[in-house]
């Protein structure tokens, strides 16, 4: 039997286990008209029914199907010939990608070596018996669930505070997937950030100079070791940021300043959301116009000036990703500087300052914590861009400070490392994840430090 | 009085150079603005003169004379024959007779060039769907080349240098034989919308990656719009505050600002590599998008389950409603219009998303259209970058006009989260 229609046959049986506890509410006290007697609508006995029969049936079938694949090639390789056993880690890894394009269909028997076969008829074999015993228990679990409430149905039964005690369980599960996320994110990284710091110490990858990944097929080639010094990344991560920056904390500011004091409403009606727009268009458009419009436009007139600009420059990229961040700067600033209090303009303007010297010296110092919280929150967003960069910056990792040469990012290097093939005990795969963890890191503690301020500071006004 | 009169002289004497500073700073935020203005039109004026021309194609009308000495010898018509026949030389005699001064090996191939490769394929269909046409002579359109092509569309000029211009003198001027005799023209570009990628720019088209989009959003919105919605009725409703809530709020507010590669690298290592899902699968890229949206939802829900008045709860309670039935029959059906805008939003988000499903491989070459959210697809964005990143010039308008398919999308959905927001909002 399939997945689909075992889970199938179990909501069926779900929404029959409905009708009869809801039928059998009524018989336990006699009849529709005795409804009163009941303590929960009928409704509610329906529904306990339902959540016995099917629930547990349905979450046992999506834990074997999580699982059936690890624990059945677990079984293959215990139950194989010996010879397996013997066999290292890649090759058995190799086996059983032809085991599993054997199983799935995508190559046909014949085209691989026996002992694959063999695994794979072996695959086949044990995961039928699973299945079908996935289907006894599955149905049996769903009506012993049923019947259990079923025979349990009596006028005392509290049917409504059950039923409400399994949903608030399910609302409570469902709101703690945010943790199981941060955990996954930190689980998955941090484990193969350390197996990838085994093999390379972690103080070469923070302070070395040098970022080769390419490593050698064959020993006696040159840089055979390929080496992970992470400083031209960061370095180059820290320029395309501070290039956006530079655009976009201007812009964004003195738009929002003009936006919330001077326009006129009609103005700021129109034109803030045109400036929103920017938010709203695809990172994966920009890196386009970054890569197309902006690389050669910068390079033109670099070439008009007698400057030589790369094509693949961090200016166009940092460019680029600067106006993508000013309506994020804008945004923000703009809502803190409508928090600040009018009282302060009106005290302001009462001595006799100008608009702008009002806005200088009094609304902007009430507001900065405000727009700094906001622009650490832009800087982390800049760090961790990655469509933009990928499109628009380069992929050697030069240590370099003028913003006119090529420059690579962190970002850039882990879609470059982990796009395509790969093997999983690389060096070279696993530095990925060593650089995920510190982009998860620095953006996390530049979160943190955003969200504390912003917070401390809206409390203040309000 | 002496010195109140010094006072309003030292006022009168920097009152010019203050006015002007004024009228400076303001001149600053018009700038600030306008730049940010300019940069929007400059950015849709420069996406849309790179990709209209996108969704016109150059065909190319050839006297095809279906030759059953060629196509089936033995008059069998049986279905592989017709297959397997060599459609290539129908095309290639058709090609030569309308040219029948070129000669030599090279110049063939040039001649051949004006048409695409899969201009057999259109015959063997044609064919195959009716063997009468055996033995007759029939006038077909067929794609042209990609270089025809962006010829036709002015790409590609004349006075450009020979050797670094893709099409020759002698294609030049073949193109304009065709023109005379009114046999090569420009048509909507269907094939665009119905085609799946292909290494042939003429032929590439937006349909798989729009259904790998389409697969993707779909995994994403049934996950997520139940599981934000259930944890913000939660957290705003049933949650006491404590410290595992306080955590559970910093991890959703933390999660919103994490880069969205991380979520990639998350995907990558626990969805493939743990449990073993299939790599370039809209399943694994919907689960991911899903863990990326769901604190938008999140935090969109919670905010418009706390704008519903108190009063509300506070009546339903007073009734006798228990706090589950309080919130299922009066709260959130008050407050889902908000939650709906709240998950189009999100959703708009994770349809232009594309650097975490680079992440788990849904960047290969996907010639099919995907049937299935287990089938290797791709996704539109990812597509752009795929096509952006290609050598062939004709493959820019057809990244470009990816992009206006792609914002046209984007557009819709915050169209109808803007429509839901004014139509049915409630304000209190």
């Amino acid at each position: 039997m399939s997945t689909s229609t075992l889970i199938l046959i179990l909501l069926l049986l779900a929404a029959a286990a409905y009708r009869f506890g809801r039928k059998r509410s009524f018989a336990v006290v006699g009849g529709p008209r005795a409804q009163r007697k009941l303590h929960s609508l009928p409704a509610y006995y329906g529904l306990l029914t339902a959540l016995w029969c099917g629930l547990p049936a349905l979450v046992l079938v999506g834990l074997w199907q999580l699982s059936h694949d690890t624990v059945i090639s677990h079984l293959v390789i215990e139950n194989l010939p010996q010879q397996v056993g013997t066999l290292s880690e890649s090759e058995r890894s190799l086996l059983f990608n032809d085991v599993h394009n054997v199983v799935l269909g995508n190559v046909a028997v014949e085209q691989v070596t026996p002992a694959a076969a063999a695994a794979a008829a072996e695959y086949q074999r044990l995961d039928g018996i699973a299945q079908a015993a996935l289907a006894v228990v599955a149905l049996s679990f769903a009506l012993i669930g049923g019947l259990f409430v079923w025979r349990r149905i009596s006028p005392v039964l509290r049917a409504r505070n059950r039923v409400e005690g399994i949903i608030e369980a399910l609302l409570l599960g469902c709101s703690t997937v945010a943790i199981f996320t941060t955990i996954g994110i930190v689980l998955s990284v941090l484990f193969e950030a350390m197996r990838f710091f085994h093999s390379v110490p972690i103080h070469e990858f923070i302070f070395g100079t040098q970022w080769s990944p390419q490593t050698a097929i064959r020993a006696d080639q040159v840089g055979s070791s390929g080496s992970f010094g992470a400083v031209p990344l960061f370095t180059g991560t820290l320029m395309i940021s501070g290039i956006a920056m530079m655009v976009a904390v201007p812009v964004g500011l003195f738009s929002a300043i003009y936006l919330a004091e001077y326009a006129h409403p009609r103005f700021r009606s129109t034109a803030k959301p045109f400036l929103e727009v920017l938010a709203g268009i695809p990172t994966v458009v920009y890196g386009f116009f970054a890569a197309l419009t902006m690389g050669p436009l910068l390079r033109n007139f670099g070439e008009s000036i007698g400057l030589d600009v790369a094509s693949e420059s961090a200016l166009a990229a940092g460019l680029v990703m600067g106006i993508m961040i000013i309506p994020f700067v804008s945004s923000l600033a703009d809502d803190m500087i409508t928090a600040v209090p009018q009282a302060m303009r009106d005290g302001s303007y009462a001595l006799g300052g100008t608009h702008s010297e009002t806005i200088r010296k009094v609304v902007l110092p009430a507001a900065l914590p405000g727009i700094v919280g906001g622009v650490l929150l832009a800087i982390s967003r800049a760090i961790g861009e990655t469509m933009i960069v990928v499109m628009a910056a380069g992929l050697s990792a030069n240590l370099t400070a003028n913003p006119l040469e090529a420059v690579t990012t962190v970002t850039v290097q882990i879609v470059t490392l982990l796009v395509g093939d790969q093997e999983f005990d690389s060096p070279k795969t696993l530095a990925a994840f060593a650089l995920g963890l510190m982009l998860f890191l620095v953006t996390l503690a530049l979160n943190v430090l955003a969200l504390h301020i912003v917070r401390k500071y809206r409390e203040q006004y309000e | 009085m002496s010195k109140g009169v010094r006072t309003a002289e030292l006022v009168e004497k920097g009152l010019k150079r203050r006015y002007r500073a004024e009228w400076m700073f303001q001149a600053y935020g018009i700038a600030a603005v306008s730049l940010g203005i300019i940069f929007v039109l400059f950015l849709f004026y420069s996406v849309i003169s790179k990709g209209y021309t996108s969704f016109a194609q150059t065909y190319v009308q050839l006297e095809i004379q279906y030759d059953e000495q060629i196509i089936d010898p033995e008059g069998a018509r049986d279905i592989e024959t017709l297959r397997m026949a060599d459609y290539m030389s129908l095309v290639r005699t058709s090609l030569k007779d309308m040219f029948p001064q070129v000669e030599g090996r090279a110049n063939l191939r040039k001649l051949y060039e004006l048409v695409s490769s899969n201009a057999p394929f259109r015959l063997q269909n044609r064919v195959m769907d009716d063997p009468a046409l055996l033995g007759t002579t029939q006038k077909v359109w067929v794609l042209a080349g990609d270089e025809v092509d962006q010829f036709m569309k002015g790409q590609i000029t004349a006075d450009e240098e020979e050797s670094t211009r893709p099409l020759n003198d002698q294609q030049l001027a073949w193109i304009g034989v065709l023109e005379q005799r009114g046999v090569i023209e420009k048509r909507f570009n269907t094939e665009f919308f119905t085609n799946g990628d292909s290494r042939e720019p003429e032929q590439a088209g937006v349909a798989g990656a729009a259904m790998g989009s389409f697969f993707t959003l779909i995994v994403t919105l049934l996950l997520s719009f139940p599981i934000g919605v259930a944890s913000a009725v939660y957290l705003e409703e049933f949650a006491p505050r404590n410290r595992w809530t306080d955590l559970i709020e910093v991890n959703i507010n933390n999660l919103a600002a994490v880069p969205s590669i991380v979520f990639g690298l998350l995907g990558l290592a626990v969805f493939i590599n743990f449990f073993g899902l299939p790599r370039s699968a809209p399943l694994v890229g919907g689960l991911v998008l899903t863990l990326m949206t769901l604190p938008t939802i999140i935090i969109a829900s919670r905010a418009s389950l706390k704008a519903v008045p108190p009063s509300i709860r506070e009546a339903a309670l007073g009734m006798g409603a228990s706090q589950i039935q309080m919130v299922a029959h009066h709260v959130l059906p008050l407050a889902m219009p908000g939650m709906l805008t709240g998950t189009i939003i999100g959703m708009a988000r994770a349809l232009g998303e594309s650097a975490p499903l680079l992440m788990i491989g849904m960047v290969a070459f996907i010639v099919d259209v995907p049937q299935a959210i287990t089938d290797p697809s791709t996704a539109l964005p990812v597509q752009i970058y795929l096509w952006a990143d290609s050598p062939e010039r004709a493959f820019v308008e057809r990244t470009s006009g990816a992009i206006m398919v792609l914002l046209l999308f984007l557009l819709l959905m915050n169209g109808l989260a803007v429509i839901l927001r004014n139509r049915f909002e409630r304000r209190w």
